[in-house]
């Protein structure tokens, strides 16, 4: 039997050195892939940084299964003529323990990750806060008290700057109480925390700027702030990403991000004169 | 009790003429070939409709269709591919087909029942139709989100509702049926344990089915009474709440997804064993999976929710029982790949569908990982890259197993084997055209490309372009399919009884199968994939 052991110990190192190989492919192309658009808010590095270790272990799994798919195909394919069966395997528990092992264990480290890229994002800190909502228009039919949450950028400080937003069949309003100020077009300043204070009054629409990585439901009924902090000066689409009717695909602006300097002169230029 | 009884029946396979396939036939088997035509005649249907997106959106602009047309066409598009090809096709054609013979039995426990499940298909599927034409079709998607639903032309959207509640109860009708047969109507000594995969799949969707789409059926009449008469349950306007009716949605929804996979990977279980002349691996394993992936499927409907407005605490814990659902999905892979292995593999057209579903759902299964991550979700939620994701599931994954078991069973319905080199040619053409229809729309969805417009930024141009020569691809590959199932039903080689020399029960009768599906008593069979270890009849 001394012929089995060397097999074994050469599928050992075999399967070993493909799956370090497949590791590092894995782990190289999850550093390198280039697939989203440019970050320009805080949270988009935190973002990416998610997405590249997903495409790091996708890599791995992907390439992993089909290449032993591909190479069973061409391995095992069956001669011609060749009527006989093949080997009578009906299972192996140690192997099948390994491989639920596995996924689970994969699983649960991208679950761990996950809620910690989503606490630096801000996703759970405590939403319905009281300055927030007594911040919110009191005319507000049918809102309740409850005022939900998107997803934030660092939770604690409060916003330097308030947009109140309208999404209605096709627009998004923005009205600056700062200033008074109401226009169809986001403006904002560069690396100070917005806050969005959206609502929607006919049906639902959804807040997306993918170069930010945020996006966020406006459901009548339900008032919902969302804050980011932008950081590149730029500008950026601001989409609908939810079927609100027939021009849904026309539901699109900008967000135009300034320097500090810009972004007063748009407000004092903008600002309505006191009469 | 051994079932000895003689029965006098007609053993002429031939039994009748074709116009059984017209009548309310209480034979298990015309009523799986009845479910099998119209669903692909539906296929067909849904398959323009996608032609017709593609068309759209193979120019930036909005150039082809109006607006309103555009949104019925999205909307049609998806319910009939959902409830009128997929689930009547993977559930009811081979559910009803097969599982008779896997059970030892002669026909499903409840043939009348059987029957009216089969024919409330065809007046739902032709008034959803009609609908285009008597004042427009619904425009709200598939989802039909309040308020939007409650807001678009309301007789479209009522004939919706209608015909989604008359496919629910067929569905429903199909599940209790399946449920029983297989519980109740087994062959005497035929343990649960001996039973084909694709049993065991059967009863965990059809507990999904029982369990879910009452659920689905309640909210459409609640969303009908809003429409017709001013209720409030889901209009926030006048007190109602629009998230309430996404909850109770997607508590069917998502195990719908489960109605159209789970029966795929039955399917699936039962042709590798017999191409690869091997026994299914880790049976023990794959059941257990299944009933794992049946409860996880219950619990994880808010993944669908997480940029309306849900409570952290909530996307929490979506993220995290949407993620284990890999698990037991990640077991029934390996154990596939563990059965091809070692094999002696007939790489044939049948073999081709079933190893491509394998790399199609593969990418559709880490992309749904990805898309459980709160985190992650908030970006894509609503693009292309989700459209992507879901056709990989349903199109790559389970139509690619319907394919691949009409090239497997085809000589047992008929006695005729398909054309091989037409089957090959079908396989290239779908895979190729597969791949580039939804392969670029992952990049599109991360780009900002919503899902659901007929317009976009011009530079995501390209990627369309590539995306709907794709469409163009897979819309050919459908002849060479077209030409071989038709003209094989004539001219095609005849098979025998047992071409692939299978184990299963279904196979040792005689193909087409007598009317009492055997000529005498039920053969015992305690190893339906003892290929090595049970003598096989060349």
């Amino acid at each position: 039997m001394n012929w089995l052991k060397t097999l074994t110990l050469r599928a050992s190192v075999i399967t070993f050195l493909v799956s370090v190989g497949l590791i590092l492919v894995g782990l190289v192309v999850g550093q390198r892939v280039e697939m989203l658009p440019v970050q320009a808010s805080v949270n988009a590095p935190v973002y990416d940084e998610l997405f590249r270790v997903l495409f790091s272990i996708a890599t791995i799994l992907f390439l992993g299964i089909c290449g032993l798919l591909v190479y069973s195909l061409v391995r095992f394919r069956r001669p011609a003529g060749d009527l006989g069966d093949g080997a009578a395997i009906e299972d192996n528990l140690p192997l099948e323990i390994v491989w639920t092992a596995i996924p689970a264990v994969v699983v649960l480290f991208v679950g761990l990750y996950s809620y910690n890229i989503y606490e630096r994002m801000g996703g759970m800190a405590p939403l319905a806060d009281h300055s927030v909502m007594h911040a919110m228009p009191a005319s507000d039919p049918g809102s309740g008290d409850r005022v939900w949450g998107g997803i934030s950028t660092v939770s604690g400080e409060s916003a330097e700057l308030t947009v109140d937003v309208t999404a209605l069949q096709f627009a998004f309003i923005f009205h600056y109480p700062i200033g008074n100020i109401t226009t169809g077009e986001l403006h904002v300043p560069e690396g100070e925390r917005v806050e969005l204070r959206m609502k929607a009054n006919d049906v639902i629409h959804a807040f997306w700027v993918p170069q930010f990585r945020i996006k966020q439901d406006i459901i009548p009924g339900q008032p919902t702030v969302l804050t980011f902090t932008a950081n590149r000066p730029g500008t950026y689409p601001i989409i609908c990403a939810e079927l609100c009717g027939p021009y849904h695909g026309g539901m699109r602006t900008s967000v135009v991000v300034h320097d500090r300097g810009a972004f007063d002169q748009w407000l004092t230029k903008n600002t309505p004169p006191v009469v | 009790m051994e079932s000895t009884t003689q029965l006098p029946i007609s053993l002429n396979p031939n039994h009748g003429s074709w116009l059984r396939y017209l009548s309310f036939s209480l034979d298990h088997k015309v009523v799986g070939i009845q479910y099998m035509v119209t669903g692909f005649l539906f296929y067909l249907v849904g398959g323009v409709l996608a032609g017709m997106i593609r068309t759209e959106l193979a120019t930036p602009i909005s150039d082809y269709l109006s607006r309103e047309i555009y949104n019925e066409v999205l909307t049609m598009h998806g319910t009939i591919m959902i409830f009128l090809w997929i689930v009547p096709v993977v559930n009811g054609a081979f559910g009803n087909y097969l599982i008779p013979f896997y059970v030892g039995a002669r026909d499903m426990a409840f043939p009348r029942l059987n029957a009216v499940a089969f024919w409330m298909i065809p007046p739902a599927g032709l008034l959803l139709i009609a609908s285009f034409f008597i004042g427009g079709a619904s425009q709200s998607g598939w989802t039909a989100y309040p308020p939007l639903s409650l807001r678009t032309p309301a007789l479209g959207q009522l004939i919706w509702i209608f015909s989604v509640l008359l496919l629910g109860g067929s569905s429903i009708l199909g599940g209790i049926n399946f449920i029983v047969t297989i519980l109740k109507l087994r062959r005497p000594g035929l343990k649960m344990m001996q039973l084909p995969m694709y049993c065991w799949a059967m009863l965990g969707t059809s507990i999904l089915v029982v369990l879910s789409t009452p659920v689905l059926a309640g909210t459409l009449v609640m969303l009908a009474f809003d429409i017709v008469a001013h209720t409030g349950f889901f209009n926030p306007a006048i007190g109602g709440n629009a998230v309430v009716y996404q909850h109770l949605f997607w508590f069917y929804s998502h195990p719908a997804v489960y109605i159209m996979v789970l029966p795929a990977f039955g399917l699936v279980s039962e042709i590798l064993p017999v191409h690869a002349r091997k026994p299914l691996f880790g049976y023990t394993t794959m059941v257990y999976s299944i009933l794992a992936i049946v409860f996880l499927g219950l619990i994880v409907w808010a993944h669908h929710m997480f940029t309306s407005g849900t409570p952290p605490w909530m996307r929490l814990f979506f993220t995290i029982a949407t993620s284990f659902i890999a698990v037991p999905t990640g077991i029934k892979f390996f154990n596939w790949l563990a059965t091809l292995w070692g094999g002696k593999i007939a790489l044939n057209s049948a073999m081709l569908f079933a190893c491509a579903f394998i790399v199609n759902f593969v990418l559709g299964g880490i992309t749904g990982v990805a898309l459980a991550q709160v985190p992650f979700d908030i970006h894509v939620h609503d693009t292309y890259f989700v459209v992507a994701h879901f056709h990989y599931i349903v199109y790559g994954g389970t139509v690619f197993i319907i394919f691949s078991s009409i090239y497997h069973w085809y000589p047992k319905f008929t006695g005729r084997m398909l054309n091989e080199p037409l089957g090959i040619l079908h396989f290239v053409l779908t895979f190729v055209g597969f791949n580039l229809c939804f392969g670029p729309q992952h990049w599109l969805g991360m780009n900002g490309m919503p899902r659901r417009v007929s317009e976009y930024d011009p530079q995501f141009t390209l990627m369309n372009q590539i995306s709907s020569v794709g469409a163009l691809l897979m819309a050919l590959s459908t002849l060479p399919f077209l030409i071989n199932v038709i003209h094989s039903a004539w001219r095609g080689r005849l098979a025998g009884d047992n071409p692939w020399r299978a184990l299963t029960p279904e196979w040792l009768t005689s193909s087409p199968p007598p009317v009492e599906n055997w000529a005498g008593a039920a053969p015992h069979v305690e190893h339906p994939y003892g290929y090595g270890i049970v003598e096989t009849t060349p």
